[in-house]
């Protein structure tokens, strides 16, 4: 795990797990799970944030084109929406998400519309 | 054991405004389960960075939702004011709070007027939209427009309000506070309104934090967490405490929102009271170069703004996390046992903006 | 009474007080002066730049250089101001007034009579490809 600015901490996905259970234990709610593409560094981010009170974390991980990341849907039941945004919207594969809806979280006709075809 | 039906509620509902899904699974009256689908009205906001510039967005970032629409180009420019360093005036923050509170006020008054209906008391419905006229009126006067302002910009906002018509709003607000007084009292004290609101739909503060709730959601499970403590625009100026409640029911979800109406106009008034004469904005050059993360604090709860910037005009990635988008699984925990006639009624409590949910 | 029918009082009011609504088609609504109704050129000062079309979100502007007209799609207007903000002749305006609605969307058309200063030096240089040229008539 490394700081990479205040509250934002870059994790590799070997840790992932062992942070969200730490974060569910001392009662951290999840804020949001976030994806995002940045076309010059041409791999996923995946953040996690986490809140408690007025205490903020963020955990960054980095994921490669073709790989999957695991689901916390399990731990944090609020993840699914998330996770399936994550997959229907960007493409990311989410190894088994709690309550997987299959690309039909939003009734859209496109594949993976915020991601650009040639990038695929 | 009595028999099992699922019955489908929505998207098309008399107490729905928008268009949410829910299929629930019902035992005689009671509600076992709900399973809750979105996506009727995605319209992909978040995916426009690639084809309007970071300026522009702000007018994309307002109209996520008809409501908060202050709010979300107020959070969108203070994420983008924090990468490129920008201090904004003081006057400007200060205006930014006021109509902040403002928006806060109609939108909780909208939604008294929207739980009335929900339980069917349609007097007390009209009252309270009556009373949310005013405060559209006061918006028009000042932004030029009732729902959707457009009086942020990168660097501060648009307009300013003279102190004159600072002072006649606060007389206004003086005056309506009274009527407030009036109605809300009815949603506290009345017989019929406790009845249907006591002890329905019990959120505990555990399950509140384990679902993500937020909000006057999360406040009214006795969770005291107000993201305006974090003191972003003139918030830090302003004296206030946080409104809880411990009963964790629907009852406190209308009080917590009620006691917020009165913090609010509380608010202006202070905000009127030390309001600074400076410039209202800063001129901002260059592209933003960097990420930020912004949460404020909606009527609805904590509304959270992601922005990634690449150094182009076109942003990298604007991520809205709207309040009701956490809510939801808060809803069908609260819906687990309830009786079927309670649904829309809890529905209405997380106070849902669908459009707001999937941008 | 007030813990037992706390609405009577309302109720009472609402009998011996007038509507709270306007009776809308005999008498008119005043907007506010501020009201962000629809946009209005100052045909005059345009010196057809064209940065209301490049700015405008949702595309309702087109400026056409060759033509000498600005021309407004006032259906698909947003009345968001951003062309306002970005005109630098300030020629253009929001004022109040909304676009009455029609059966099908129209667009709204004004000849400007600006007249670009003839370059001294070439006189026949590519009209089209100079957007940035920002002659001070």
């Amino acid at each position: 795990m490394q700081e990479i600015k205040k509250d934002m901490y870059l994790i590799d996905k070997a840790e992932l797990l062992q942070v969200i259970m730490e974060k569910k234990n001392a009662l951290w709610r999840l804020c949001q799970i976030c994806c995002s593409f940045p076309k010059a560094e041409n791999h996923y981010e995946v953040t996690y944030s986490f809140a408690n009170g007025y205490d903020f974390a963020n955990y960054r991980l980095i994921v490669e084109k073709d790989e999957d990341v695991p689901s916390i849907s399990r731990v944090y039941k609020s993840a699914i929406y998330y996770e399936n945004e994550m997959h229907e919207l960007w493409g990311l594969n989410v190894e088994n998400i709690k309550v997987d809806l299959h690309d039909k979280l939003y009734r859209i006709d496109v594949e993976t519309p915020f991601i650009e075809k040639e990038d695929k | 054991m009595g028999k099992r039906s699922i019955v489908p509620y929505g998207p098309q509902h008399p107490v729905l405004p928008e268009p949410i899904h829910l299929d629930l699974v019902l035992e005689d009256e009671k509600v076992l389960a709900a399973i809750p689908s979105i996506g009727f009205i995605h319209r992909g906001l978040e995916s426009l960075t690639s084809k309007k510039d970071f300026n522009e967005m702000v007018y994309v970032a307002e109209r996520i939702c008809g409501i908060c629409s202050f709010m979300h180009g107020m959070g969108y420019c203070m994420a983008v004011e924090d990468i490129m360093n920008v201090e904004v005036p003081r006057r400007a923050d200060y205006l930014r709070t006021i109509w902040a509170e403002m928006s806060r006020l109609h939108s909780h008054l909208l939604w008294l007027g929207l739980l009335a209906d929900g339980f069917g008391f349609e007097s007390l419905f009209m009252h309270s939209w009556r009373l949310r006229e005013n405060i559209l009126d006061m918006f028009e006067a000042s932004t030029g427009g009732r729902v959707i302002f457009s009086v942020n910009t990168i660097g501060g906002v648009l307009k300013d309000m003279p102190n004159d018509m600072l002072k006649e709003f606060v007389k206004k607000l003086d005056e309506m506070e009274k009527e407030i007084r009036e109605t809300t009292s009815i949603f506290l004290n009345d017989y019929t309104v406790k009845s249907r609101l006591v002890d329905v739909g019990i959120l505990t503060g555990e399950d509140a934090i384990r679902r993500g709730a937020v909000g006057p959601m999360m406040r009214a499970s006795g969770i005291n967490v107000d993201m305006r403590k974090n003191g972003y625009a003139a918030y830090n100026d302003i004296d206030f405490d946080v409104i809880t409640s411990n009963n964790c029911d629907s009852y406190a979800r209308c009080e917590v929102r009620i006691g917020e109406i009165f913090q609010s106009i509380d608010i202006i008034r202070q905000c009127v009271a030390k309001i600074p004469d400076t410039e209202i904005n800063t001129k901002v050059t260059g592209m933003p170069n960097g990420e930020s993360i912004i949460r404020v604090e909606q009527p609805r709860g904590e509304a959270f703004y992601h922005v990634r910037a690449n150094g182009t005009k076109f942003l990298d990635r604007f991520r809205v996390r709207t309040p009701t988008f956490a809510n939801i699984p808060a809803l069908t925990q609260t819906l687990q046992g309830c009786q079927y006639g309670d649904v829309p009624l809890l529905v209405l409590t997380i106070d849902p903006c669908i459009s707001c949910t999937e941008r | 009474m007030g813990q037992f029918l706390p609405f009577t009082k309302q109720v009472l009011k609402n009998l011996f007080s007038e509507p709270a609504t306007t009776q809308y088609p005999f008498v008119q609504r005043e907007y506010p002066e501020r009201t962000r109704g629809h946009v209005d050129i100052n045909k005059d000062q345009c010196i057809l730049c064209g940065m209301c079309m490049r700015s405008c979100p949702p595309g309702a502007i087109t400026v056409d250089r060759a033509g000498k007209t600005w021309t407004i799609n006032r259906f698909d207007c947003v009345q968001c101001g951003y062309c306002v903000e970005k005109c630098p002749k300030k020629c253009l305006s929001i004022t109040p007034g909304y676009q009455e609605p029609g059966p099908e969307k129209f667009t709204y058309s004004v000849e400007v009579p600006y007249e670009p200063p003839k370059p001294a030096a070439k006189p026949a240089a590519a009209p089209a490809a100079a957007p940035a040229a920002k002659p001070e008539a």
